[in-house]
């Protein structure tokens, strides 16, 4: 089944005239990803790769029934584009943009969470599953059709983990990146949550990394919600404390947010934690 | 980017926020007259500069010169003092602690009070203090407040001044796009005022193109810190020397967790990010140079760019600039054979696994 994302959602483009907007259309296309429709304010009437450019998400919508739009507009305007896919009857927004201010998130989550739309990111690769559909930047080659969910919230760090998965024949049934930032959508126990009830997965991997309690709160959950076995990677050991390092949300901060303490979570809760990130595979 | 108190206090005034009166000094020759007696405070985006000496109390121009003399040059946790704040001496009868910060898992806002001010909040009892979140698309409301009220157990008249500052807090935080508005103290004067008596605030990096205001330099950057910022390169300066650059932010601290665990110490968090444009993988290059690094580790992860098209940009770096150390390259995604080739002929040494990597890079670091 996959979760989120499958070969039925009809993809929605915002901001598909810019550079990455119609890189990432082309490449989600030649993935077997449905791309119905695309907005850019004032550029109604033209098309990428053969998709339909329309003014507003409202109008996307009604014309092509999209159901899940992914964004690239610059990060001043995202509020804005995430608010607008929300209010056209969007199920799920993927947010690639980087640098999303924290406020913004402070309100586009709850308001996603009231309308019951599902968030991925911002900062994300964002979603894949495997066979299906791609609504994200992620390079399609190193995913496999199988069974093991991943949410993580790094980028690069995923592929590694899946490539060495990939190599050893372990496929994936959807792969999410959380995101990088500290107000982010679909979190880890979110994410959980859907594995655990869908019928594809039968086991799952998280790569977490410093800062902010989403390891510690997905441990607890594992416990007594999760009967799937779980394998994690944990990013950031040699962090040193208050430094953003890369991402806006791997910060650890007044000693709070140490890969150290997400680690010992894992290990209290029986989810076996990676010494390196090619153990993974060699974990489940 | 952490504002200092004086900046952080400055902005509380902005928001009618009641602070001590005072001048921020960067030498003893601006000191003038004073209305004694004063604190003198060193201005450093660090904690603990108590404990370090760094705040001195004086009564009369002399003494205060002799202060700022003492404070200004000083060293605070590594960070060297520049400035210092001179402000009216508070007559303290009571401290508490009150502050707005983003909580991330509850994706909002979220208010902390305690009536045990003027220590670290870390140190203070979980039951004695107030934790209460703020409703992110409704904001303050007044139960928020009489919560606050209830817990600080103030006589009416201090309990409305600090109610009056809570709501401003709030509004500032959120107009001002802050991570976090703290005061601790928050202190009530012998005479009935209740004033900030420290200020801590911390502005979200990625909003700073609506505050414009703020644009300065950072102080706890060293100065190639302060160079990759300005050139748009996510890179921290570690107490290690091996180099590592990586792309990706996960994928560059996996590396340098993995050199860690095969006996190596990093000496640069340095994340290429995109991979695509030789210009930035050139200043990256050059940056990492400058770190003076013993030997290079890179990890690339080739993702949607192809891996050939990386190692030319690589090798068009060195040969601009020879990096004099080995070079331990891991690089993997299309065309990885291609640009493994490419890696040796440029003088690499090309390795196929990070563990692999950070083996050879330690052992190189030996010899």
């Amino acid at each position: 089944m996959a979760v989120l994302l499958d070969e039925n959602s009809k993809v929605l483009v915002q901001g598909i005239t810019g550079h990455q907007g119609q890189f990432h259309t082309k490449a989600m296309m030649d993935y077997g990803t449905k791309v119905v429709a695309g907005t850019s304010p004032g550029k109604a009437g033209e098309k990428v790769n053969g998709v339909p450019v329309f003014d507003a998400v409202a109008e996307a919508v009604a014309a092509t029934k999209a159901d899940t739009s992914i964004i690239f507009v610059p990060a001043p305007f995202t509020k804005d584009a995430v608010v607008e896919s929300i209010e056209a009857g969007i199920r799920l927004v993927v947010i690639i943009t980087e640098r999303v201010p924290f406020h913004d998130c402070l309100d586009i989550m709850p308001y996603a969470r009231a309308k019951n739309v599902a968030i991925i990111g911002p900062n994300t690769p964002g979603i894949i599953s495997p066979g299906r559909a791609k609504c994200g930047i992620m390079p399609s080659h190193i995913f496999k059709r199988g069974s093991v969910g991943v949410i993580s919230r790094s980028g690069t760090l995923t592929y590694e983990v899946v490539a060495a998965m990939t190599a050893a024949g372990m496929g994936q049934s959807t792969c999410m990146g959380s995101g990088g930032d500290p107000i982010i959508g679909t979190n880890f126990v979110e994410a959980l949550e859907l594995f655990e009830e869908d019928k594809q997965t039968e086991k799952i991997v998280l790569v977490g990394e410093i800062g902010g309690t989403a390891e510690e709160e997905a441990a607890r959950y594992i416990e007594g919600n999760v009967t799937k076995k779980v394998a994690a990677y944990v990013a950031g050991l040699t962090a040193p404390p208050e430094k953003r390092m890369g991402h806006a949300g791997a910060i650890i901060q007044r000693g709070m947010g140490t890969a150290e303490s997400k680690i010992k979570a894992f290990e209290k809760v029986g989810v076996k934690v990676a010494k390196y990130p090619s153990d993974i595979a060699r974990l489940l | 980017m952490k504002l200092f108190e004086f900046e952080a206090k400055n902005v509380f005034s902005k928001y009618g926020i009641p602070v001590p009166k005072g001048a921020v000094v960067s030498s003893a020759a601006d000191v003038k007259e004073i209305a004694s007696p004063v604190a003198v405070k060193a201005q450093v985006l660090v904690g603990g500069r108590g404990k370090a000496g760094g705040i001195k109390f004086a009564t009369n121009p002399g003494e205060a010169k002799k202060a700022v003399g003492d404070i200004i040059g000083m060293s605070i946790k590594g960070y060297k003092v520049r400035q210092a704040l001179i402000e009216e001496k508070l007559d303290v009868g009571k401290e508490i602690y009150i502050s707005f910060m983003i909580d991330r898992a509850a994706r909002a806002p979220l208010l902390m009070a305690s009536t045990m001010g003027g220590v670290d909040i870390e140190s203070v009892p979980d039951k004695d203090i107030l934790k209460i979140h703020i409703p992110p698309l409704i904001g303050m409301q007044p139960f928020i407040i009489r919560e606050l009220r209830r817990k600080l157990g103030l006589e009416k008249a201090l309990a409305d001044q600090v109610a009056d500052i809570a709501q401003r807090m709030f509004k500032m935080f959120k107009a001002e796009d802050a991570e976090l508005v703290e005061i601790n103290p928050l202190v009530i004067t012998k005479d009935g005022r209740v004033v900030a008596g420290d200020a801590k605030v911390t502005i979200d990096d990625n909003a700073m193109y609506r505050h414009k205001e703020y644009a300065r330099v950072e102080q706890d950057l060293t100065p190639l810190e302060k160079e990759a910022k300005d050139k748009g390169i996510a890179f921290i300066q570690l107490d290690g020397d091996i180099g590592v650059i990586a792309n990706g932010a996960g994928l560059t601290m996996a590396t340098l967790d993995t050199l860690n665990k095969k006996g190596g110490k990093g000496g640069t968090f340095l994340d290429l990010g995109g991979t695509d444009d030789p210009e930035k993988v050139k200043e990256a290059f050059e940056l990492l140079m400058k770190a003076n690094p013993k030997v290079i580790l890179m990890n690339i992860f080739g993702g949607i760019t192809k891996c050939d098209t990386v190692a030319i940009g690589v090798k068009e770096a060195l040969e601009a600039q020879p990096a004099k150390v080995p070079v331990v390259a891991r690089i993997r995604g299309l065309h990885e054979e291609e640009a493994k080739k490419i890696l040796k002929d440029a003088g690499m040494v090309p390795v196929d696994t990070m563990e692999e990597a950070a083996e050879e890079a330690v052992r190189l670091r030996g010899k």
